[in-house]
């Protein structure tokens, strides 16, 4: 019992950790789709690239961790998840490719037409990915996945309320990507991007406020239980993310630099508000995180790998950051 | 009507799976293998104060670079695969799979993370804290290799879990999971393997060049170096292959028997080289009298299980495709085992490399060979664990999903790694040419001061 609750939050670090690190890289593809022409768009990309380059690899493996821990300790909902979600699951895996192969090449090939191909493959497969995410979190929100798998395989999905999570996934990572653009800017002391930077995280954050209203207007009529937790269970983490999101606005005008974390934080908010309010179920109204769970042997070598992660992985995570904030990482000309 | 239909979805399933993992064990290979080819380069230069090897060790991170990221996106996709094309495996088996995937994670993190340290290193690391930054990649690849290979060996021979009487898992005991029974063979087969291939395949190109007249120090040292790699890998690869060929004999009967043609249970039984199985005759095979006995038992009496013991819905697909699989890996195995020991010899008389020219293009194929015996491999892990999934626990027919759409997936998937080996193939021959182009003076002094000092 307890160990479920555990891995359960477990897993929504880990969804939080995706959404935040790996939305940041995301919305950063977005910008680079947005940034104009060759020449027009030269700076900005530039600089997108400079700022994403060194870690990006890492931000990867929380979609493996997110896959593999729901996997392993709700076997049940990941099959009926998987079985019903062919279709969306199967295109947000083809973002994956593209995005990876797009960064990947882009930084070989040479000549502006390979270039520019390439980074619009990069950048349009970053849409790809948090759109149709968003749609399986719509699907399993708004009960389109039967606990024993094998829900249709398109009305689930392609409906509004799950289309507009799609949406406000996509405005979400753009928001927290040009909020963190700003921030980076405002460090390098770039007052040209971090005011280009500026104007995008603003008008990215009123995109996603109006979509996150929208979203909940359509949850009360297609998911009335779930919209009753989040203006009951959940309202206060809602709250606290329109509010965060709200500073981290006032900041960005500012020139802050509060504005990266309180960001972050509105993200998470969200994220654990989407928890709460499921809670204690994992399929909303059909199907429970108690009865989703695997046998408790297997959660607790969950937890002890976890904690392994955490030994071996943090380390070698701030020897990352602390080489490349001491500036002794820099890309080999070779 | 809807039998054939399931049956067709369960082929473009499988299909999908094998083209997908057969792509992406290439990448895996290389970068397990490439790693520790490139730090005993690094590791050679420093020593030796050798600027060749340097560089080599530093051209080659490039493409470890590149080729890490390639195999993250393949890899990723599997894991969405074994959710979306086998979800009720994952139903009633995704706890204990979970269990080396979760640790694979961890590796799979390191990796990433150390990658990038080595990578974005090599100018303002001083020469030995960069060096060291290589080692946990190596270790990362043998750990992660360990982890993946633990979860397909338990799919061979599941162990170390309690069902009920419905077959639903109560308990999971995860360290007889991951070394389960046939994880010591398959494990260092599999690791043998990547060093293999990612010997050869360097050690290929270097040879290509060589051929072309490129006989300068670069082109020499990037011969050695993988070449001796797999040199000593190679008949260890052997004493393992032939421990794992022996104990599938008893383990699993029914996938050795497919492989070598044992129609009839009994003693004295014939090994096949080639030959195509029509009913029950071999035809146009090579036959020798009591040597596959010989080889499981070390005795012409060695008696060995054949497919008359296995119930006919229980025996492998396409016995004749396993066959010539088994053996193409092995034959392929056998002539490089010939080509290693003709570069052993010459390196021990006159510590040079054979200057016959035939050398030089056995090797060039070396690298293509050693894909087409790993490729061959895995198809007879695979083939021939069908018609299970999970051995004798789960069958692959009960475990793909019901959705539809499986054809329109596999299309894509097909069209987009084809893209995609391309793109890399063209990218590593773009790096080559500019490494060329560029020559030595103009990328810098490996450990001196950045060319420019605005950090790009």
């Amino acid at each position: 019992m307890s160990e479920v609750v555990g891995i359960a939050v477990l897993l929504w670090v880990v969804v939080t950790l995706y959404a935040v690190l790996a939305g940041a890289d995301f919305g950063a593809g977005m910008w680079d789709l947005l940034a104009g022409g060759a020449e027009r768009g030269a700076r900005p990309r530039a600089f997108i690239d400079r700022v994403l380059t060194p870690v990006w690899e890492a931000n990867h493996v929380w979609l493996i961790f997110m896959l593999v821990v729901t996997w392993t300790a709700f076997p049940q909902a990941f099959a009926a998840i998987t079985s019903t979600l062919f279709v969306p699951l199967s295109l947000a895996a083809l973002g994956v490719v593209l995005r990876g192969a797009g960064f990947a090449f882009r930084h070989i090939v040479r000549g502006t037409p390979g270039q520019r191909a390439m980074g619009a493959t990069f950048a349009g497969a970053s849409v790809l990915t948090p759109f149709f995410m968003g749609t399986v979190v719509g699907a399993i929100a708004t009960g389109g996945v039967p606990p024993e798998g094998g829900g249709d395989q398109v009305t689930s999905w392609l409906n509004l309320p799950s289309v507009a999570i799609g949406a406000l996934m996509v405005a979400t990572c753009a928001y927290i990507a040009a909020v963190f653009l700003v921030s980076e800017a405002r460090k390098a002391g770039d007052p040209e991007m971090q005011g280009y930077f500026r104007a995008r995280a603003l008008a990215a954050a009123a995109l996603a406020g109006g979509l996150a209203a929208l979203d909940l207007v359509l949850m009360s009529s297609a998911s009335p239980q779930l919209y009753a937790d989040l203006t009951g269970q959940a309202l206060p983490l809602v709250i606290i993310s329109a509010a965060l999101g709200l500073g981290a606005i006032i900041q960005v005008l500012r020139g802050g630099g509060w504005a990266r974390t309180l960001a972050v934080g509105a993200v998470t908010a969200v994220i654990w508000g989407w928890g709460v309010a499921q809670a204690p179920d994992i399929l909303p109204g059909t199907l429970t995180f108690d009865q989703a769970a695997a046998s408790s042997s297997t959660l607790i070598t969950l937890f002890v790998v976890f904690g392994a992660a955490v030994l071996l992985v943090a380390p070698s995570l701030a020897l990352l950051f602390s080489l490349q904030q001491r500036e002794l990482l820099g890309e080999d000309d070779h | 009507m809807s039998l054939p239909l399931a049956a067709s979805e369960l082929l473009l399933a499988r299909q999908q799976m094998a083209f997908t993992l057969g792509f992406h064990i290439i990448l895996a290979s290389l970068g397990v293998g490439l790693p520790a080819i490139t730090l005993i380069a690094n590791w050679w230069g420093l020593r030796k104060n050798d600027d060749a090897a340097i560089t080599l060790a530093r051209r080659w991170s490039h493409a470890m670079a590149l080729l890490f990221a390639v195999g993250a996106v393949t890899g990723t996709v599997l894991s969405f695969e074994m959710g979306v094309l086998w979800p009720r495996l994952m139903a009633r088996f995704g706890e204990v799979l979970g269990v080396p995937f979760a640790v694979e994670g961890i590796f799979f993190f390191t990796e990433a993370i150390f990658v990038g340290l080595y990578i974005y290193g090599w100018k303002r690391l001083s020469p030995r804290a960069h060096l060291l930054t290589g080692i946990p990649i190596v270790i990362a690849g043998l750990g992660g290799t360990l982890s993946v290979v633990a979860a397909n060996s338990w799919m061979n021979q599941p162990g170390g879990i309690t069902m009920d009487s419905a077959g639903k898992v109560t308990d999971v005991r995860p360290l007889e999971v991951i070394f389960n029974g046939a994880a010591g063979y398959e494990v260092p087969h599999m690791l043998l393997a990547a060093y293999l291939v990612a010997g050869f395949l360097v050690a290929s190109i270097y040879a290509v060049g060589w051929l072309k007249g490129r006989r300068d120090r670069i082109h020499k040292l990037g011969f050695l170096i993988p070449f001796t790699v797999a040199t000593i890998a190679m008949p260890l690869q052997f004493l393992v292959g032939d421990t794992a060929a022996r104990a599938i004999a008893v383990d699993q009967p029914a996938k050795f028997a497919s492989m070598e043609y044992i129609l009839d249970t009994g003693p004295n039984q014939t090994e096949w080289l080639g030959g195509v199985l029509v009913g029950s005759q071999v035809k146009f095979g090579i036959g020798i009298p009591d040597l596959d006995s010989i080889l499981v038992g070390f005795s012409p009496s060695t008696v060995v299980t054949g497919l008359d013991q296995i119930p006919e819905d229980e025996r492998p697909p396409a016995p004749t495709l396993l066959h010539l699989a088994f053996d193409a890996m092995v034959g392929i195995a056998s002539a490089l085992l010939l080509l290693v020991g003709w570069f052993a010899f010459s390196w021990w008389r006159r510590r040079e490399p054979p200057e016959s020219v035939w050398f030089w293009r056995a090797s060039a194929l070396s690298g293509i060979g050693c894909i087409v015996a790993l490729e061959s491999g895995w198809i007879v892990t695979e083939v021939g664990r069908q018609p299970w999934v999970v051995h004798g626990l789960l069958r692959t027919e009960d475990a793909v999903t019901g959705a539809s759409g499986i054809a329109v997936s596999l299309a894509a998937v097909v069209v987009l790694y084809t893209v995609l080996g391309i793109g890399t193939i063209l990218a590593l021959r773009a790096m080559s040419r500019r490494w060329r182009t560029e020559g030595l003076t103009e990328q810098g002094v490996p450990y001196g001061p950045p060319a420019d000092e605005e950090a790009t």
